[in-house]
């Protein structure tokens, strides 16, 4: 054991000099936009800016958006893949992978043949159609990782037996999804909106095709014409990825106790 | 008959090409506590989720009150039931719990508060109302369970092994318990347990299942004294089966291992030199104690058990057949020690002639 001891510290600080020191780098260019001395200002000029204000707003309700979308959408489908068609389960995974495996510029490629001006659902004829259609692309995006987490929280609870429970007590599907359901798988589906809100809010491709004022474009932008704002920009949004990851690992200590104590 | 609470006529269930009820015809008068009994997969649940509605039968009828339920979705038939796993829902605590199907369908809370104080009280868990489900035992939560299924007032109370994962003790006291309560809401039960000695403690009538067949129906005392066929008798209670070689069918002289006896009846067309089996309960076996009994044959003890009020005997009698004896302990009169040469005898009428 103790001979191991050393050598675990070794590989433990490199891999964390690996993670933190361009991370450390980025934090103090960030700091150094005044020659010879620190300052905040890099980080005063983002959140001042106007642009920053408007992106990061609209960035966050197309998040909030893809979260209500996509949990209306998992949730119900992954409780009846549990309850009636188990034997789906293996093809419904597969299919919830396809946008990991799909690059997002083909995606989006794909949306604007499909909904363009001259298509039969031209939702890229209006602002609201295209803002519509961007919350659906991040729906898709965010697939993977919203069906798993609300596929591990299904896995947490006795599906069939608690649905039966409620449904001889009387209560019809929408009932017992609203009030049995989803109430006890709730922290794993925010785990799965917390993902999903750290991937919209940096998300760059689809929003810059679809031209939407998004935070990830605005980013882009930044870092082609400045020099110490992108860095400051690109802690900001690490900051706010983390803290998402830290809400996530927080909500876990809320998790429903389901087991029986025994007699 | 026209006063049946509840009848099932003819109740077919298939999985794939695998039919698991083969025809069940079964009627239950109200208030009536009924127990499904037999072994593990047998078709006890299939035939209580299908009353559920949880199931769609693939052929027969159900008939409540004379009414076809089969159009009726589980949550449209007020039926109570109860899961061998509690099945409390995790995020609610147990007023929300018992007060659910109440608040389902739409009782004002006060009345829904009155009701479910009531339930708590029956179930002896008042003031538990604010715990959460994790933070009761186990034979708290199925109690809780039991006054869920009760609080809106159901046509009827389905049980599917709600005891089973409990510990002994609680077992015993929670079946006393819902027994109680069944017969004080006068409400018609249907109980499914695998547990013979669950079966005969508590039930009105028992319905005896094997591999999908309904074997027999009849209450606790028919059931163990007159079982109608071999299953029954040998899955409930003890049984001794003797194979005795026939000597002279006319006069029904059999010989067990070669001491000569008479039988009171025998299958119809044995043969001299056929090989028949008796079979009777240990406790119509006793030991002799100079009164004149049908049967006698000698034998040795070979093992002695004792347990408790009764004291079990195994008694060989000499060429492979051996003989289980119950006697009641008697703390006079201690039992024969292993190896004592011993006199068993039973009455001939105690001997069980059981179809197959
Ligand atoms: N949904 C189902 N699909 C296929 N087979 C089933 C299903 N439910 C029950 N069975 C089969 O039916 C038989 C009877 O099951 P069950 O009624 O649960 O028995 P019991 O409750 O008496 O133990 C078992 O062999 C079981 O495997
Ligand atoms: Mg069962």
């Amino acid at each position: 054991m103790k001979r191991g001891k050393p050598w675990a510290w070794i590989v433990f600080l490199l891999g964390a000099a690996y993670f933190l020191l361009p991370l450390i780098a980025t934090v103090q260019f960030s700091l150094s936009i005044r020659r010879g001395t620190l300052s905040l200002d890099a980080y005063t000029n983002v959140l001042n800016s106007p642009q920053f204000q408007e992106t990061f707003v609209f960035s966050l309700v197309v998040a909030v958006a893809t979260i209500i979308v996509g949990l209306l959408l998992v949730v119900p489908a992954a409780y009846f893949v549990r309850l009636r068609a188990p034997q789906l389960r293996p093809i419904i995974e597969f299919v919830t992978l396809l946008p990991l495996i799909i690059p997002p510029i083909i995606l989006v490629f794909g949306y604007i043949r499909m909904y363009n001006s001259s298509s039969i659902l031209p939702l890229t004829n209006s602002t609201l159609g295209t803002n519509v259609l961007l919350t659906l692309a991040y729906v898709a995006l965010a697939l993977p990782y919203m069906y798993r987490a609300v596929d591990t929280g299904l896995r947490t609870i006795d599906v069939q037996t608690l649905t039966e429970a409620a449904n001889i007590l009387g209560a019809n599907t929408p009932t017992i999804l609203i009030r049995v359901i989803f109430p006890n798988i709730i922290v794993a589906a925010l785990s799965g909106a917390f993902l999903t809100l750290a991937i919209v809010i940096g998300e760059f491709t689809i929003a810059s095709l679809l031209n939407r004022p998004a935070f990830g474009v605005y980013m882009q932008n930044i870092g082609a014409n400045r020099a110490f704002e992108p860095a400051a920009l690109a802690v900001i949004s690490f900051v706010i990825t983390w803290a998402a990851m830290g809400m996530i690992q927080l909500l876990a200590r809320f998790a429903p106790r389901t087991a029986p104590l025994t007699d | 008959m026209a006063d049946d609470f509840l009848r099932i006529d003819n109740l077919v269930k298939s999985f794939g090409g695998n039919t698991v009820v083969k025809g069940a015809n079964l009627a239950f008068s109200k208030g009536e506590f009924v127990t499904l009994l037999g072994p593990s997969g047998c078709g006890k649940t299939t035939i209580l989720r299908m009353i559920a509605g949880f199931e769609r039968p693939t052929s027969g009828t159900i008939l409540v009150e004379g009414k076809d339920i089969s159009p009726l979705p589980p949550n449209q038939r007020q039926i109570g039931m109860v899961f061998q796993a509690y099945a409390l829902f995790p995020n609610m605590n147990v007023e929300d719990n018992v007060g659910f199907g109440l608040r389902i369908a739409g009782m004002p809370k006060a009345e829904r508060r009155a009701r479910v104080d009531e339930m708590l009280k029956l179930i002896g868990l008042s003031g538990y109302g604010k715990r959460f489900p994790f933070e009761m035992s186990g034979g708290q939560q199925q109690r809780v369970a039991l006054a869920r299924a009760l609080a809106p007032k159901p046509r009827m109370l389905l049980l599917d092994e709600p005891l089973s994962a409990l510990d002994a003790k609680i077992r015993v006291s929670l079946r006393q318990e819902i027994r109680a309560i069944q017969r004080d809401l006068g409400i018609t039960t249907i109980f499914v347990t695998h547990d013979q000695e669950e079966a005969l403690s508590i039930s009105d009538r028992i319905v005896v299942m094997s591999a999908g067949n309904i074997e027999q129906v009849g209450t606790p005392f028919e059931i163990y004294n007159k079982p109608a066929t071999r299953f029954v008798a040998t899955f409930v209670g003890q049984l001794n089966t003797l194979s005795a070689r026939v000597d002279d069918p006319a006069r029904r002289a059999v010989s067990i291992d070669g001491q000569p006896v008479v039988v009171p009846s025998l299958p119809a067309g044995a043969r001299a030199g056929d090989t028949v089996s008796l079979t009777m309960r240990p406790e119509a076996v006793q030991l002799a104690n100079g009164a004149a009994r049908d049967i006698v044959l000698d034998g040795t003890v070979a093992d002695v058990s004792f347990l408790g009020s009764v004291i079990r005997l195994k008694v060989d009698l000499g060429q492979g057949n051996a003989v289980h004896v119950d006697t009641f302990n008697d703390q006079r009169t201690p039992p024969p020690g292993r190896a004592a040469p011993v006199q068993v005898t039973l009455a001939g009428s105690d001997i069980l002639v059981l179809g197959d």
